[in-house]
This record gives structure tokens, C-alpha cells and sequence, in this order.
């Protein structure tokens, strides 16, 4: 095995300026490649997100949770404490909001306390995008309603990458973009209410990637197709063309109406099975942001079987989000500097 | 001094409802409107005078559908901040929602903001009263005790009517006191929790849709029953392509209905809302950009009938959230003008004369009140507007307590001036206001 590289190897990215992550929408292709980049990178040197570098130390990072979530709140939190920095958790039960705090209010309490960055998870689409506007700090939005969640969108193009190109992706002359140039991804499901359809689709978009988008039409607007997106809704007319499938989550939570018959009728429809598998390319990937909900969009033997990169992606979480940390604080440090400068 | 005779010299009289478009002296005496190009002999004693040379002298205008908020509401706006507002926005008539707290569905209620208004002395006051009692759209209000309790018309509005069989029987019912009914077009079951126009924006951006549906279901409604019933029934704000396709469709068969408009729905699109800032938050919300087009024609053409402010309050506060939690809600009386001014008179969409007639004379028909004209011996309710006069919004300077705008940061092309109601000259702008260009 190779010797990991150590800290002072990292480069900073000339491509990611920005303080804050907020959606992928309008990041450039240039842009979100860095940050792949640089997880990738990250990854090696934490030997697959175990092992701590101190390139954070001093430095807290805020989760500011407004919604239940377990996985990405602890994601973000490791990737802080594996380089060095500490973290301060807040979620809004039991705390002020229920007091009647607005959000805003209760991040600018939070960012008080001297904090570095606000990583924020909310039930309403663009509230990152409100604190980015208000506070000092940086901020990473790990999920704004159905909008987006661009590490999520991020981990998944990262966990793509490393299965095509592997070991040629270290070389800085290997071009990702030809490998999603011809590729096909299909984000089945539950499009309408997810945040990671629409940080997926946006960015395998500028990188280069065929998306198709599939699902009931109850679930799946026409109005994609406007926007450039191929759009199915039968999973059995596409399968064979995919070389990877993402399955998302039908989102019970969010729906106020049913938007089909039944879990059984949906699952008989849009479930990845083994039959199904049988008619999918040989080297399909399939990949769930989870949580998944077995039986319903993938069974046990898909979730459990060769093809399923369901794990990696978890582990590419932790990756995604050092590098996101990291570019953030830099990029904040770089444009504080040069706003000295000027003064 | 009389301070109730004014001579108004030099000004660009514009009076749609005589057809007048010219410059003419206009003279003002005892509450009314005394005489036009009057010869200096025959001037009243003791006119104060203005030199209104350069500007447009129009009926004042006429506010179809005003929130005040006050009673129960105050945080919002008052009837004393709302008439300033209104004033210098160059309104002389507001016709107010019944969306006061107690609700404005009890004789009392629609006496107590009369008597309120009546203590501010600005703009004139007119109370919409509830349609439907204690606007569950269970049951008919006690239409004719309010009615002779001062009411204008009955609605619900902000409040859509959704009870069809309730509309059809008060839209009968009211036809004995021949009081209009303005109905806010919308089904809520299709509305429901939506924040933005339904449309690839909306998508995008993963905040739910009010579909243009939603309304066009309720115009289709609205027209029918007005056709069934021949009741007098206003609908509006209206804001999609087909509504606009179902009242000219009805009008053109001599049906009688008439629609309104918003400034914000004649301005901008939904695109506005890619900053997440919730004084885009608005109601109806902005569509797209093919919606807004096909609305400024339909005032140009005459399908829709006026120019209604959409001046809903709200307190920063509730502003100043998340855009599912934030109200919809602009201050509105204080830019209306302007924003008409600048998005349709400038363009050359409107000439000013059916700007004015949109914004007064359409307007006074449609409720069947006083005012919207110059007639001699009409209300001295009168108008001066600066039509060159660019000024920058700012929203913080409005004399309403609301400082949430989809206007702010705009440079408005036009200002009014001056307001006079009855005769008295109630709003003035100071030489050295906020937001003047150099």
C-alpha cells in the first residue's frame, strides 16, 4: 500500500473560491471537481476516513439541525473531528426555536459562540441561503427541504468516480469528465420532495452525464423535460441503459397527499429486484442515499448484493465533507486576507 | 386662507370619465370640484394656490382591496398608518378587508374602524364587510345590517370563497342592495401549502407551487355564477393567462363581471425568488414571465378592468422567516403608482389616461362609490403626480408599518406629489424626501 500523503501535499484547488456550499446549481463543473478532488485526496490521507489530521485544529464547526437526521449530522461531525476541529451540536427540539426563536436569530446566537462554520439542515428551501446572507461564518447547507443537499450529490459523483477510473483519478492528467461523459445515471423515485435528486441531477449534468429522471408522474414533473432532463416512468424501459441507478427514498414524511395506490403497487413498479438486475448492464452501480426503506424501492438482495455501492457512499460522506470543511475555511481565509489587502 | 379652496394652475388635467386629457386649470371650493379653466375673474375668494406646471392633475385614487389590519392586528399596520400611506401613495378612497379582529361580520365591527377612520381624517375609509359569517363560508353574513351599517361590498377576501353554493345564493341576495361582492380567486385544496408559482422555477428550487390552476378553476366558477345569477361580482387580483382567457371570453358576450390586477403580478417573475427573500412573497404569487406579459396586456385591452393595490401589511417579525413560515404580504399603497408608472406607462403599454382610469375611475365604477372623477361638483379628491420624478424604493422610509416590498431597490419613474380629499390637502411631498434623485 501506498504511503499516505501528508498534510502539507494538499494543494488548495485555484477553482473553489467560494465561503460558503450551498447548492450545486450554481457550481461550475470546474468548481465541483476540485472539491472531488480533494475529498479524494482527504480519503487517502485519513486511510479511508479513519485517522485524524490536524489540518482544522482550533477551528468548531456548528451543526445546526432544524430537521431529524442522524447520519448526516454524524458525517459532518466526524469529518470535523478527523481534521482536528470541534464541534458543537444544536438541534431545534427541546431548544429555542420551540420558543419561538426565528431561525435566523437562533443561528446568529449559535455563530456567537465563535464558531467557523454553520452546517444547517432545514424542512424550508433556500434557509442556508438566508444565513449565508446574514452570518460571518461559513456556511454548509446539509439539506434544505426537497431543494438540495450538495455533499450528498457530491459523495455520490465521488463514489461514481473512484468505482470507473479508480486509481488513474490520483493522476492529475486523468480527465473525470470523460467518464461521465458517456455515462447514463437514472435518480428513481421520489424526485418532487428530494434534495439529493436535485443536487444529483444538476451535477452530473455539468459534468458531463445523460440523467435520466424516473418515476410516477405524481412524482416526476413534466417540467424537467423543459429543463433538459430526460424523464421516464417506467424503471423496465430504462434499466438496460443505466450504468448507475439511484435510488431514492420515498419521502412518507413530506407528502401530504399519496401520490400512488400503495407502497406495494410503488414497489411493483419502481423496486430495484433481481429480476430487474437481470436485465441491467453487467457493471451497473447501485447506489441510496438512505435511509433506505427495504421492499419499497430496493429489496435486501440488491441492497445486499455485488452491485450495491450502498456503504462506500457513507464512507465518501466523510470524505466529501472534510474537503468541503476544509475549501470553505480556506477560501474564507483567502478572501478575509485579501480584503485586508484593499483596506 | 379657505383651506378647502384650491386653484391648481398649469397641471396636465387628466379626467377618464369626462375624456378629458389637457392642460387646464382646476378649482376646488367647498369640498368639490367648482369649476375648470376658470377665468381669473370668476376665482373663489381665498384660494390657496398650487403650481402643479409640469404635472398630471387626476381624480385621486381608488383602492379596491386594502388590508389596515386595525382592530386586532396593529402590529401590522393601523388605520392611521394606512391612510398615511395611502395618501402619499395618492389615494383618496380605500375600500378596506374585512380581515380585522373582531372579523368585520357584525354591524358594530364595520361601525367601530368607520369611527376609527373617521378620528384619523385621512383617506376615506370604505369597510368591506365579511360575506360569510365569521368567514367560515358556512352561512351568509347579515349582508343587509351590514350594508346599512356602512359596508361598500362583501368579501372574504384575503380569504378565497370556497363554498360555490354560498357565492351563488349571495351573489342573488345582494342584488337587492346592488353591492358588489369581490370574490379573491382561488381553490384552496390546489393552493394548498404553496409558497411560489407552480413553474420550473418553483421546481428548481424545490418550494411549492401555487399552480395557475388554482386560480383558473375559481375564475371559471366566478364567471359562471356571475353569468347565472347577474349579480354584481368583481374578481381579482387575477394573475394567469387563463383567467384573463375567461373574462375577456365573458365579457365579450355582455356578461357582467369585471377583474383586477397587482402592480407586483404586472412587474416582475417568478424568477425573483431564486433570492429566497420573502418580500417576494406575495400573494397572488409572481408567475412566470409569459403571465406577466399576457396581464399587461389584458389592462392595455381592457379585459381587466383595474389596478388594485394588493396591500397586505405584515410586521417585520413574521417577515423575517423562512419562506414556508413567512407570510404573504407586501406594503403596496405607497409604490403602486409609481410601479404602474414605470412598468406600464414608460413601456408604452398604457397611455396615462388608462393608467388613471385603471387606477381611480375603473376602480369607483366597480364598487359604485363616490369618486374617480373631475366632474364639477364631484368629490374635490384629486391627485398631483410628478410623472418625472425618479426615486429610489426604499422600503424602510414607508410611511405604512410594513417594509416588506418586491419593489425595494426599484428607481420608480413617477411621484405623487400631492393628495387632497374633499377639498383638503392631506399629503405633500417634502422637496427633500427619501429615495429623491438628485
Amino acid at each position: 500500500m501506498d504511503a499516505s500523503p501528508s498534510p502539507d501535499q494538499l494543494s488548495f484547488p485555484a477553482a473553489w473560491r467560494h465561503p460558503h456550499l450551498l447548492d450545486l446549481e450554481r457550481l461550475s463543473a470546474a468548481e465541483i471537481l476540485a472539491v472531488l478532488r480533494t475529498a479524494d485526496q482527504l480519503k487517502t490521507m485519513t486511510e479511508g476516513c479513519r485517522r485524524k489530521v490536524p489540518l482544522l485544529t482550533g477551528k468548531t464547526c456548528a451543526n445546526l439541525f432544524f430537521e431529524n437526521s442522524t447520519r448526516t449530522r454524524n458525517s459532518f461531525s466526524l469529518a470535523a473531528k478527523r481534521l482536528g476541529a470541534d464541534t458543537v451540536e444544536f438541534s431545534s427540539s427541546g431548544s429555542s426555536v420551540a420558543k419561538g426563536e426565528t431561525f435566523v436569530d437562533t443561528a446568529k446566537t449559535i455563530e456567537a459562540m465563535g464558531v467557523d462554520w454553520v452546517v444547517t439542515r432545514h424542512s424550508t428551501p433556500g434557509t442556508p441561503h438566508l444565513l449565508a446572507r446574514e452570518l460571518d461564518c461559513c456556511v454548509l447547507n446539509a439539506g434544505d427541504g426537497p431543494h438540495e443537499h450538495p455533499t450528498q450529490g457530491l459523495l455520490d459523483m465521488l463514489t461514481i468516480l473512484q468505482h470507473r477510473i479508480g486509481s488513474d483519478w490520483k493522476n492529475e492528467a486523468a480527465d473525470p469528465e470523460k467518464v461521465f461523459a458517456g455515462m447514463t445515471v437514472a435518480l428513481v423515485g421520489d424526485i418532487a420532495h428530494s434534495r439529493t435528486a436535485r443536487s444529483n441531477l444538476w451535477g452530473l449534468r455539468k459534468l458531463g452525464a445523460h440523467v435520466i429522471i424516473c418515476g410516477p408522474p405524481t412524482l416526476v414533473s413534466h417540467r424537467w423535460e423543459e429543463l433538459g432532463f430526460e424523464v421516464a416512468h417506467r424503471l423496465d424501459e430504462i434499466v438496460h441503459r443505466c450504468d448507475v441507478l439511484n435510488l431514492l427514498r420515498i419521502q412518507f414524511e413530506r407528502q401530504k397527499a399519496r401520490p400512488f395506490p400503495s407502497v406495494y403497487e410503488y414497489a411493483a413498479l419502481y423496486a430495484m429486484n433481481g429480476e430487474r438486475l437481470r436485465h441491467a448492464k453487467d457493471d451497473i452501480l447501485i447506489m441510496a442515499p438512505g435511509p433506505i426503506n427495504r421492499g419499497v424501492e430496493i429489496t435486501p438482495e440488491v441492497a445486499d448484493g455485488p452491485h450495491s455501492v450502498i456503504l462506500e457512499q457513507v464512507t465518501n460522506g466523510i470524505a466529501v465533507r472534510m474537503a468541503s470543511l476544509w475549501l470553505l475555511a480556506n477560501a474564507k481565509e483567502n478572501a478575509d486576507a485579501s480584503a485586508e489587502n484593499l483596506s | 386662507m379657505n383651506d378647502s379652496t384650491w386653484v391648481l394652475d398649469g397641471g396636465r388635467l387628466i379626467d377618464p370619465a369626462n375624456g378629458i386629457d389637457r392642460i387646464a386649470r382646476l378649482v376646488l371650493h367647498e369640498g368639490k370640484v367648482h369649476s375648470i379653466d376658470t377665468p381669473d375673474g370668476d376665482l373663489p375668494p381665498d384660494a390657496g394656490r398650487l403650481d402643479v406646471s409640469g404635472k398630471i392633475v387626476a381624480p385621486g385614487l381608488v383602492d379596491l382591496a386594502t388590508e389596515l389590519r386595525e382592530p386586532g392586528s396593529e402590529e401590522d399596520e393601523t388605520i392611521q398608518t394606512g391612510s398615511n400611506a395611502a395618501l402619499a401613495g395618492g389615494y383618496t378612497t380605500v375600500l378596506c378587508c374585512s380581515s380585522t379582529k373582531p372579523l368585520m361580520d357584525s354591524a358594530a365591527s364595520v361601525q367601530l374602524v368607520r369611527q376609527i377612520a373617521q378620528r384619523v381624517d385621512g383617506v376615506r375609509v370604505l369597510p368591506i364587510a365579511c360575506l360569510s359569517k365569521g368567514r367560515q363560508a358556512e352561512q351568509m353574513a347579515e349582508l343587509g345590517i351590514l350594508a346599512a351599517a356602512g359596508a361598500a361590498g362583501f368579501s372574504d377576501t384575503p380569504r378565497p370563497m370556497p363554498n360555490d353554493a354560498l357565492l351563488k345564493r349571495a351573489l342573488d341576495y345582494c342584488r337587492m342592495f346592488d353591492l358588489p361582492i369581490f370574490d379573491r380567486p382561488e381553490v384552496p385544496e390546489l393552493a394548498d401549502g404553496g409558497v411560489m408559482h407552480d413553474g420550473q422555477i418553483g421546481l428548481i428550487l424545490g418550494l411549492k407551487g401555487l399552480p395557475t390552476e388554482a386560480e383558473d378553476l375559481a375564475v371559471a366558477r366566478d364567471v359562471r355564477l356571475a353569468e347565472a345569477t347577474k349579480g354584481r361580482l368583481h374578481v381579482g387580483p387575477v394573475s394567469t393567462m387563463g383567467s384573463i382567457d375567461m373574462i375577456g371570453r365573458v365579457k365579450s358576450r355582455g356578461i357582467r363581471i369585471s377583474a383586477s390586477v397587482c402592480p407586483h403580478n404586472l412587474f416582475g417573475s417568478d424568477e425573483l425568488l431564486r433570492s429566497y427573500d420573502s418580500r417576494y412573497k406575495v400573494h397572488p404569487p409572481m408567475r412566470s414571465p409569459s403571465h406577466v406579459e399576457a396581464l399587461r396586456n389584458a389592462v392595455a385591452e381592457g379585459v381587466i378592468d383595474a389596478i388594485e393595490s394588493g396591500h397586505m401589511p405584515r410586521a417585520q417579525e413574521k417577515k423575517a422567516n423562512d419562506l414556508d413560515l413567512a407570510p404573504f404580504g407586501a406594503s403596496a399603497l405607497e409604490t403602486t403608482l409609481a410601479a404602474i408608472a414605470t412598468d406600464l406607462v414608460e413601456t408604452k403599454i398604457l397611455n396615462w389616461s388608462r393608467a388613471i382610469e385603471c387606477l381611480s375611475t375603473a376602480p369607483a365604477r366597480i364598487a359604485g362609490v363616490e369618486g374617480g372623477t373631475l366632474s364639477v361638483g364631484a368629490n374635490a379628491d384629486v391627485t398631483v403626480i410628478d410623472p418625472s420624478n425618479a426615486w429610489s424604493v426604499e422600503a424602510k422610509e414607508f410611511r405604512s408599518r410594513c417594509h416588506s416590498s418586491p419593489m425595494t431597490g426599484r428607481t420608480l419613474s413617477a411621484r405623487v406629489t400631492h393628495t387632497l380629499v374633499g377639498g383638503r390637502l392631506k399629503f405633500e411631498l417634502h422637496p427633500t424626501a427619501a429615495g429623491a434623485a438628485s
